[in-house]
C-alpha cells in the first residue's frame, strides 16, 4: 500500500499532537494538572485558562480504531461484562485502560484530575464518565447542556448553564487544580478561538468552490482534530489554521481538488453530503472507495459535532460565560431532528451537491436514531436521492467493505442515471 | 369483583391496541384532550390538570405485526421506538393531542424530533430533566421546565390550571403513587398472592386510565386479593433490573413466575413512582412538583448517579429492602441506560454476594423457553446453593 500523501497542515498537527501527547506522558513528573472531558460541548478554553490539559476519551478511541488496536479494547471490555450492543468508543477506551492506558502516541495517559463530564447531546456520555469514575476514582462534575428540543436555545436554558459554570464547573476545577479562576485568561483563549474558528470556517466553506479544494468529511475529519480537540484557544491552535487556510486558498487559487490518500484528486465528478461520522477502523479504505470514484464530499455534519462555527457562531471573549454556554448548545448532536433536517438541506443547496449519504454508524444512537427519517426530508425537500450505509465507529467486526462499495457504486450510477435522464 | 375480574377488565386494556378506553373518554370529555408520554418519566400532574388524560405510550409488545416502523429504524435500534411508530403511522396514536418524551436515552429523545416532522399538528415536548447536584440550579430550571410545559399544554387543551386545580392533580398523583407502594409492599410481603403477571396488568391498565378509576380498580384488586388467598411456594425471590423502558412481553414475566421465582421488586413501568414521596399539596404547586423531583432518591439508569458508589451500592439496598434471593438483569437489546449501567450494578452485586443472572430480550420476544430455563436454574442454584 502506497504512504499516504499529507498536507503541510497534516504533518504540522502531528507534531501538535505528539507535543500534547508527551506533555500528558509528563504530567505526573511535572504536575500540569488533567482534565478529561468531551468532544462535543468541550470546555478546552476554559480548561486551558486553569493551566490543565484536556483529554477527549472519543479522539483516543477513533485514533485506537484507526491504529487497528480497537479491536483488541472492544474484546477486553466485553470480556469484562460490557454488552455488545453499547457504544464501541467507550468499550475502546475501558479496553485501553484496562491494557494499560497507552495513548495514541505510545505514551502512557495520565489518570484524570477531574471528569468534566459536558453532557451535550449524547445520553452514554453520562454513563461512559460513571464507568470511568469506577475505574479512576476521581472527582467528577457534571455539566448539564439542554438538548434544544425545540430548534433554539432558550434563554432560561442558558442561564441554566450559566449558573452550572458559575458555581459547580469553576469551584470544581479551581479544587481539582489548585488554581483560582482567572476570566482574563479565559478571554485570552477565547479570543485564540474566534480567530482559529474564521479560518476553519473559511476552509470548510471552499467545498462550495467547483472544484472543491478540499474534501469535507474525510480530509476535514483531520481539519477539524486540533480545534475539536486540546488546541481550540491555543496559539497554535490559531497558527495551524492559518496555514490550512493559506493552503486551501492555495489549492483553489490553482484550482486543484483536494488531498486524498493516494494524491490530489482531478476531476471532481460527484459531489457529496454526508450525514454520520466515518467509520475509523477501515478510514482510508472508506475513502479511497469514494476518491476511487471522483467523490468529492463538500460538506457534512460529522465535521460539526464539536462546533457549529460555519452557520455564524464564534466564541465570544466578552461574554466569556456566556459564550462557552452558548458553543454547547449549539454542537450538531445537540440540535433537534428538524435543525439536523434544515441544515443537511442547506449543505446540499449552499454546496451545490448531487448526493448525499448517510454513513449509520451501530454505537452512536444519537447520531443514528432517525436517521433514515432524516433520508426521507431530505429528499422530500430536495428531489435529491440518498444513500444509505451501514458500519460502526471502532469496532472491525462491522465493516463490510464489499457491501459498502457496492452500495456506493450503485449510487454513482443513480446520479449519472439522473444526470442523463435531465432535459439539456 | 373478583381477581379474575380485575385482571381480565387490565388484560382487555392491556391487549387493545386501539386505546379504546381513552378514545371512549375523549367521547364522554368532549373539552377533554389526550397527552401521551414515553418511559420514563414526566410530570403526569400537569397533563391531568390541564385537561389532558395521560397516557403511557409503552410500544405494541408482542401484539402487532411491525411494517412501516421498520422502515424508521435500523437493526441495531431497541424495538419500542418502532413499534410506537407503527401505532402512529397506522393511526392508533391519532387521538393524542400532544406527546411527552423524556430525556431516557438517545432513541427517544430523538424520536421527539421525528414526532414534530411526522405530526406537525401535535404538540411534542422533550422533556429534558435536570442532571445536576446542585440543588438550587436544578430546581430554578425544573420549575421553569415544568411552568413551560403547564403553559404550553394549558394552550394546546384551551384550559389554564388553577393553583388549586394543579393541587388537585398533584393530590390524586400522590395517592395513586402510595397505591401502587402499597401494591409493591404486598407482593413483596406476600408474592404468591400478588403474582407479578396480574400486578404488572393493573398498572399497565393505570396508563391509559384516569387516576381516579386506577383507585378504584386496585382497591377492588386489593380486597379480591384478600378475599382470595393463595398458598406460599417455595420459590426463590427475584428483583427484575433494567426494563424500565422497553417493557417485557408478559409471556417473559409469567414464565419467570412459573420457573420457579416470586419477582419482589422490579423496574417495570417506573414512571409511575418515580417519585418515591408525596408532593406537598400546599404552597406554590408548581414549586412543589418541580422541589419533589429535585429532592426524590429515585436511582435510576436514566439519572446521573451523583454518589461514585451510587452503583456500587444500588442492587445491595434494593435487594436488602425486597428481601431477595438474586438479581435478574432483563434488558432489551440495545438498551443503552441499562446495559451501560449493568457492568457498574453486577460488579455492586456480586461484591456484596449476591447471585446474578442477565439476559436480553425484546418488546415482540415470542420464545420464551430459554428465559424459563436460565431462570429455572437460577431458582434451582439459588435454593440448592444459596445458603451455603
Amino acid at each position: 500500500m502506497a504512504e499516504a500523501l499529507k498536507d503541510r497542515s497534516m504533518v504540522m498537527q502531528k507534531e501538535m499532537i505528539a507535543n500534547h501527547f508527551e506533555r500528558l506522558a509528563q504530567a505526573p513528573a511535572t504536575g500540569e494538572p488533567v482534565v478529561y472531558t468531551f468532544v462535543p460541548g468541550n470546555l478546552t478554553e476554559l480548561i486551558r485558562s486553569f493551566g490543565a490539559l484536556p483529554v477527549l476519551p472519543e479522539i483516543n478511541a477513533l485514533q485506537s480504531g484507526m491504529r487497528k488496536l480497537s479491536g483488541d479494547y472492544i474484546a477486553e471490555a466485553e470480556r469484562a461484562g460490557h454488552s455488545e450492543d453499547v457504544c464501541t468508543y467507550v468499550k475502546c477506551d475501558i479496553g485501553m485502560m484496562r491494557q494499560g492506558n497507552i495513548g495514541p502516541s505510545g505514551t502512557k495517559l495520565p489518570k484524570p484530575d477531574l471528569l468534566l463530564l459536558s453532557y451535550t447531546g449524547c445520553y452514554t456520555f453520562m454513563k461512559w464518565f460513571e464507568l470511568l469514575r469506577e475505574e479512576y476514582d476521581c472527582p467528577t462534575v457534571m455539566f448539564h447542556v439542554p438538548y434544544q428540543g425545540d430548534g433554539k436555545l432558550e434563554p432560561e436554558h442558558r442561564e441554566y448553564m450559566l449558573r452550572q459554570l458559575r458555581d459547580t464547573v469553576i469551584p470544581a476545577l479551581e479544587k481539582a487544580t489548585g488554581r483560582k479562576y482567572d476570566e482574563e485568561k479565559l478571554r485570552h483563549h477565547l479570543t485564540l478561538s474566534a480567530m482559529a474558528e474564521d479560518d476553519l470556517v473559511a476552509v470548510l466553506q471552499s467545498g462550495k468552490l467547483r472544484p472543491s479544494p478540499i474534501d469535507g468529511y474525510f480530509g476535514t475529519v483531520y481539519y477539524v482534530g486540533p480545534i475539536f480537540s486540546a488546541f481550540r484557544g491555543t496559539q497554535e491552535g490559531v497558527d495551524y489554521y492559518r496555514a490550512l487556510r493559506e493552503e486551501v486558498e492555495e489549492r483553489a487559487l490553482l484550482g486543484l481538488g483536494p488531498i486524498t490518500p493516494e494524491g490530489s484528486l482531478v476531476g471532481e465528478k460527484y459531489r457529496l453530503v454526508v450525514e454520520g461520522p466515518p467509520n475509523w477502523t477501515h478510514f482510508r479504505d472508506f475513502w479511497k472507495m469514494f476518491a476511487d470514484e471522483k467523490a468529492v464530499v463538500v460538506a457534512s455534519t460529522y465535521t460539526k459535532v464539536g462546533g457549529t462555527y460555519d452557520f455564524g457562531f464564534r466564541h465570544d471573549p466578552s461574554d466569556p460565560l456566556g459564550t462557552l454556554a452558548d458553543y454547547c448548545s449549539g454542537c450538531y448532536t445537540n440540535l433537534n431532528l428538524p435543525a439536523r433536517v434544515d441544515m443537511i438541506v442547506n449543505y446540499i443547496r449552499e454546496y451545490q451537491a448531487d448526493g448525499f449519504l448517510i454513513n449509520s454508524v451501530k454505537s452512536c444512537n444519537s447520531f443514528s436514531a432517525g436517521q433514515l427519517m432524516i433520508l426521507r426530508e431530505v429528499e422530500k425537500r430536495t428531489g435529491i436521492p440518498g444513500a444509505f450505509i451501514e458500519s460502526d465507529l471502532v469496532d472491525p467486526r462491522y465493516f463490510s467493505a464489499a457491501n459498502i462499495k457496492n452500495r456506493l457504486e450503485s449510487y454513482f450510477q443513480m446520479i449519472d442515471a439522473r444526470r442523463a435522464s435531465r432535459p439539456t | 369483583m373478583t381477581r379474575g375480574e380485575v385482571v381480565e377488565w387490565a388484560r382487555d386494556i392491556y391487549d387493545d391496541l386501539d386505546f379504546t378506553v381513552v378514545r371512549r373518554w375523549l367521547d364522554e370529555h368532549p373539552n377533554g384532550k389526550a397527552g401521551g408520554y414515553l418511559p420514563v418519566y414526566a410530570p403526569r400532574e400537569v397533563l391531568h390538570a390541564t385537561g389532558f388524560l395521560p397516557v403511557g405510550i409503552h410500544g405494541a409488545g408482542d401484539r402487532l405485526e411491525i411494517i412501516r416502523g421498520d422502515a424508521f429504524y435500523q437493526s441495531y435500534i431497541c424495538h419500542l421506538p418502532r413499534s410506537v411508530i407503527e401505532l402512529a403511522q397506522s393511526g392508533r396514536l391519532d387521538m393524542l393531542s400532544a406527546v411527552l418524551f423524556p430525556s431516557t436515552c438517545d432513541v427517544i429523545r430523538n424520536l421527539s424530533g421525528m414526532w414534530k416532522l411526522l405530526y406537525p399538528d401535535v404538540y411534542v415536548r422533550y422533556i429534558d430533566v435536570p442532571q445536576i447536584p446542585d440543588p438550587v440550579a436544578a430546581s430554578v430550571f425544573w420549575t421553569g421546565e415544568v411552568q413551560r410545559l403547564l403553559d404550553d399544554l394549558g394552550e394546546v387543551s384551551g384550559h389554564r390550571p388553577t393553583d388549586g386545580e394543579l393541587r388537585h392533580s398533584i393530590v390524586l398523583y400522590n395517592e395513586t403513587r402510595s397505591m401502587i407502594r402499597a401494591l409493591y409492599v404486598l407482593r413483596r410481603e406476600r408474592p404468591w398472592d400478588v403474582p407479578t403477571e396480574e400486578l404488572y396488568l393493573l398498572l399497565r391498565a393505570a396508563e391509559s386510565i384516569p387516576p381516579e378509576e386506577f383507585l378504584v380498580r386496585a382497591r377492588q384488586y386489593l380486597a379480591a386479593v384478600e378475599a382470595d388467598p393463595k398458598r406460599p411456594r417455595d420459590n426463590s425471590r427475584v428483583v427484575i433490573v433494567g426494563a424500565f423502558c422497553e417493557q417485557p412481553p408478559l409471556g417473559l414475566i409469567k414464565s419467570i413466575e412459573r420457573a420457579g421465582c416470586y419477582i419482589v421488586d422490579d423496574d417495570f413501568l417506573l414512571g409511575n413512582r418515580f417519585l418515591t414521596h408525596d408532593v406537598p399539596s400546599d404552597g406554590d404547586p408548581v414549586r412543589a412538583l418541580a422541589g419533589a423531583f429535585i429532592t426524590n432518591d429515585m436511582a435510576s439508569s436514566v439519572l446521573y448517579e451523583i454518589n461514585p458508589l451510587g452503583k456500587r451500592n444500588l442492587m445491595k439496598n434494593r435487594v436488602a429492602a425486597a428481601g431477595a434471593d438474586g438479581i435478574i438483569f432483563a434488558t432489551p437489546s440495545f438498551c443503552d441506560p441499562a446495559l451501560l449501567d449493568q457492568p457498574m450494578l453486577r460488579a455492586g452485586a456480586e461484591t456484596a454476594g449476591i447471585p446474578c443472572i442477565a439476559f436480553k430480550y425484546a418488546e415482540n420476544t415470542g420464545q420464551f423457553q430459554q428465559f424459563r430455563e436460565q431462570a429455572g436454574t437460577f431458582a434451582d442454584s439459588i435454593k440448592l446453593w444459596g445458603a451455603a
